[in-house]
């Protein structure tokens, strides 16, 4: 156990260095490591308990994604029946399902054979495994019932969840915020986290808009008054704006934000009010110029996400395809609508279903409390060492101190996140690591007991609690890979630091503690162990 | 100069120490079985004080920007917002406040609109240090998780044990680490520590260092069962714990000071998952390596064969029924690797 190849105690030494040299880059401020070659670049990244920031979990709401695909079924329903020129009389929503009843006289194998058309295998004519986005079923009557698919309503899920990533990543970083990280979470999920973000109000507020942007004839047929004491007309909906004043507005888009090529916040020559500043593409334009053509001297309603913004009347055709919105903003209202804009809209709406926001006061506040309580931690280790073991116990220092910074070294190398948990982690290992240190001297001092020479009794020592060592090491290892998987953010990061830990110490106590202990044996040759 | 130094080091266990732990067993049993049982009591009434990472909710820390805060009128202006349940807590110096407020009724948005009346009706008097909402669904699966992480490390490490001990260790290996964790779990309803997410990852490091230190012991016992054939059990467990005695303290100190280091310097963030594992790992876990998990593997018939054996040596003739017994128990599963010469 105390032999060394040479070769092999340069390599043990050369990892130990290395995995040592890694941590250096966190030592220089980033202006400079950013100058470094790309390998040395890595660096351990501050969590956001630490460094302050915001860490935001939002839930794509499925349940509007359902609701918009049964629409959208209802729709084409109601498109193929009347392109075939078949009659119905019902035609409704239930659940996951669409039902209409086909008119007597027309042959409900017609429109069953039309109908069909309209479910299409799922994931393309490879993938899918023969799945397809609607089931029909031809109920007694002429009632013919199509229902949605599990699989066709997941699809759909995932494709508004990658799409709502996008859109969250235009408009988080149309913030101009630093290093943001956006990532889907399970199935529905997104994470966003911002470091340094102190207050998220702002960034609260624009993912929290869906954006839909539409422009609509206001419905002239009604006032207001009356719709709201009675019935609007079926085609109109009662819409308000942002002081509550209420219009009926013509449920029929007439141009959309998806037309949008650029939105520009800016302010009229005229009256110096903040607005936002628009252009359509080719398409947009052509309908937006159609629209006012025919409607001039109407009120035309911008509405977004079922809110009014403004209803100005058509005083002449607007041919350009660019305009502009007005509708009393503030500064930031007509930059944050022009973010939104330029970002697009939300396939559904988003739900915050967690929120961690730190200060940047606290963390501040936990890092220099971790580094004291990490200082006072590791000199009262030291100092018990040497009191217990002398020159040993001085050998279990520097093993320890190389393993915390392979532990440093590692976690750059991975560009892993240190979490307040993640030091407290660093900070048990320093007296988890000496332990098998403990388990390697006691068990000398114990083959010294039973009478054996300094030299074998060095030996057997390592031998035999070497293999302990690993023992109890990967029962605490199995816990840290637990704690990885469940935890997310901070404990996560206490995890990470944990197994690091392990790892580091099996690493040290297996060669370099032997490689001190082997080379001070050659060296002095003794006769009697000093512990 | 060498025997010079040798005097001078500290020996907190003497070199000779013989002392009779297997005579503790007919308390210690006894006693861990009632401490179990009031914690198990504990745990139902008063119950873990759920932080807002299980139960769902808002938790502000706010900081006075000048001078210290004044808790009644801060309780007095939060309490017109009718948000229900609001808890104010000084945390840390006079100046810090916690505000934990209780789930509000109304699903995921209304979690935030409160965040919102609080900071309106503070407005900027206060910094705000932290902000967190953790809403009903995601508080639900943060339970369901932390429950199945604990279930799952405690299976993975059975299955370690098993693989490399006798499956006797490994079922007393986990019963002395149950034991520990409902201690722990006692523990902490009575002092009403918050229980969160780093409360869970107390436990499963709870889990994984006492274990280590069982499995110490426990590696001892198995090199002593292979070496002396003829020694009983109870002295056979007594010599192993003696033999490992003094890492067991030495490393038990080791790992106090790191701990005290963070339970003084280390700030309130981690107040109660140090306060947590200074609980769990220095006092509950060291007692029970001793008097739980080693004298439990007599019980569990590690040795049984081995006294029979004794007797049937003395008949001199082996009775064929226990040689199965006896070869399972005493598998040379792994032998020590042999010792390399220089």
């Amino acid at each position: 156990m105390l032999f060394f190849s040479r070769w092999k105690a340069i390599s043990v030494l050369v990892t130990a260095i290395l995995a040592c040299l890694f941590a250096v880059p966190n030592f220089f401020p980033d202006r400079m490591v950013q100058r470094w070659p790309g390998w040395a670049q890595r660096h351990i990244v501050l969590g956001l308990d630490l460094q302050g920031g915001s860490h935001l979990l939002l839930e794509v709401d499925s349940n509007a994604v359902r609701k918009e695909k049964v629409q959208a079924l209802l729709d084409d329903v109601r498109r193929v029946l009347r392109e075939a020129r078949i009659g119905y009389t019902g035609l409704v929503a239930r659940g996951d399902s669409v039902e209409v009843r086909i008119r007597e006289g027309a042959d409900p194998q017609v429109a069953l054979a039309k109908l069909r058309e309209l479910s299409q295998p799922l994931g393309g004519v490879l993938g899918g495994g023969g799945q397809r986005t609607v089931n029909i079923a031809d109920l007694a009557g002429g009632l013919i019932r199509l229902t949605l698919t599990q699989a066709a309503i997941t699809e759909r899920i995932r494709q508004s969840v990658d799409q709502s990533i996008q859109i969250v990543e235009r408009r988080v970083n149309e913030l101009g915020t630093v290093e943001p990280t956006i990532q889907r979470e399970g199935i529905d999920r997104i994470l966003v986290q911002v470091p340094g973000l102190q207050d998220p109000t702002r960034l609260k507020e624009i993912l929290g808009k869906t954006a839909k942007l539409t422009f609509r004839l206001v419905d002239m047929s009604m006032s207001p008054e009356q719709a709201l004491q009675g019935q609007p007309p079926p085609d109109s909906e009662i819409l308000k704006d942002r002081n509550g004043v209420p219009y009926v507005i013509q449920k029929r888009v007439m141009v959309s934000g998806e037309e949008l090529t650029d939105a520009q916040p800016g302010f009229d020559q005229r009256t110096s009010e903040p607005i936002v500043s628009f252009r359509f593409n080719s398409a947009g334009a052509r309908r937006f110029a159609q629209v006012t053509q025919e409607n001039v001297g109407r009120p035309f309603a911008i509405v977004l996400d079922n809110e009014v913004i403004s209803a100005p009347v058509i005083r002449e055709p607007i041919l350009g395809g660019s305009g502009q919105i007005s509708g009393s903003f503030t500064v930031e209202g007509a930059n944050d609508l022009a973010i939104l804009l330029r970002a697009g809209a939300l396939p559904a709406p988003l739900t915050i279903i967690e929120e961690r926001t730190v200060g940047p006061g606290l963390g501040q506040d936990s890092i220099q409390k971790g580094k004291i309580a990490a200082a006072v931690g590791s000199v009262l280790v030291v100092v018990f060492m040497l009191a217990t073991y002398g020159l040993f116990g001085f050998f279990a220092n520097v093993a320890v101190a190389v393993n915390v910074a392979m532990i440093f070294g590692l976690l750059s190398l991975l560009n892993a996140t240190l979490t307040l948990p993640g030091i407290a982690g660093i900070v048990l290992t320093v007296g988890i690591a000496v332990d098998s240190n403990v388990l390697i001297y006691e068990r000398i001092r114990e083959e010294v007991r039973s009478g054996r020479s300094p030299i074998s009794a060095i030996d057997a020592g390592f031998t035999r609690a070497l293999a302990t060592i690993l023992d109890s090491n990967i029962t605490t290892f199995i816990a840290a890979a637990v704690l990885f998987f469940i935890g997310t953010g901070a404990v996560r990061g206490f995890a990470v630091t944990l197994g690091i830990g392990i790892l580091t110490t099996v690493f040290t106590a297996f060669t370099l503690t032997r490689l001190i202990v082997a080379s001070w044996v050659r060296w002095r040759r003794p006769q009697l162990v000093p512990i | 100069m060498q025997s010079e130094t040798n005097l001078r080091h500290l020996r907190i266990v003497p070199d000779d120490t013989k002392f009779d732990f297997m005579r503790f067993r007919r308390v210690s049993f006894p006693i861990s079985a009632m401490l179990s049982i009031v914690a198990i009591l504990l745990y139902f009434h008063p119950g873990l004080n759920l932080g807002i990472d299980f139960r769902g909710g808002t938790l502000i820390e706010v900081q006075q920007k000048s001078g210290p805060a004044d808790l009644a009128k801060m309780r007095s202006t939060l309490n017109q917002l009718n948000l229900g349940d609001v808890q104010l807590q000084q945390f840390g110096g006079p100046e810090n406040v916690l505000i934990r407020i209780s789930e509000q009724p109304g699903g995921e948005t209304a979690q935030q609109e409160a965040v919102a009346k609080v900071k309106g009706a503070l407005g900027d008097s206060v910094e705000y240090r932290r902000v967190e909402v953790v809403g009903p669904r995601v508080s639900g699966e943060l339970l369901s998780y932390g429950t199945i992480g604990i279930m799952l490390a405690i299976g993975g490490i059975l299955l370690y044990l098993w693989f490399r001990f006798e499956w006797q260790f490994a079922l007393g290996a986990m019963i002395a680490n149950v034991h520990d964790l409902v201690l722990t779990i006692g523990f902490m309803s009575l002092t009403q520590i918050d229980f969160d997410l780093t409360s869970i990852a107390a436990l499963l490091t709870i889990l994984g260092y006492s274990l280590n230190d069982t499995v110490v012991i426990y590696d001892r016992i198995r090199e002593m069962l292979r070496r002396y054939k003829k020694l009983s059990m109870p002295d056979l467990l007594n010599i192993s714990i003696n033999a490992t005695l003094s890492r067991s303290i030495i490393t038990h100190v080791t790992v106090t000071l790191s701990l005290l280091a963070l339970l003084l310097f280390g700030g309130q963030a981690i107040h109660s998952f140090t306060a947590t594992m200074m609980f769990g790992v220095v006092l509950v876990g060291t007692y029970t390596s001793v008097f739980i998990a080693s004298p439990i593997l007599i019980y569990l018939g590690v040795g049984t064969a081995r006294r029979e054996s004794e007797e049937a040596e003395q008949a001199e003739k082996p009775k064929q029924v226990k040689q199965p017994k006896e070869a399972q128990v005493r598998k040379p599963a792994r032998e020590p690797r042999p010792v390399a010469r220089h």
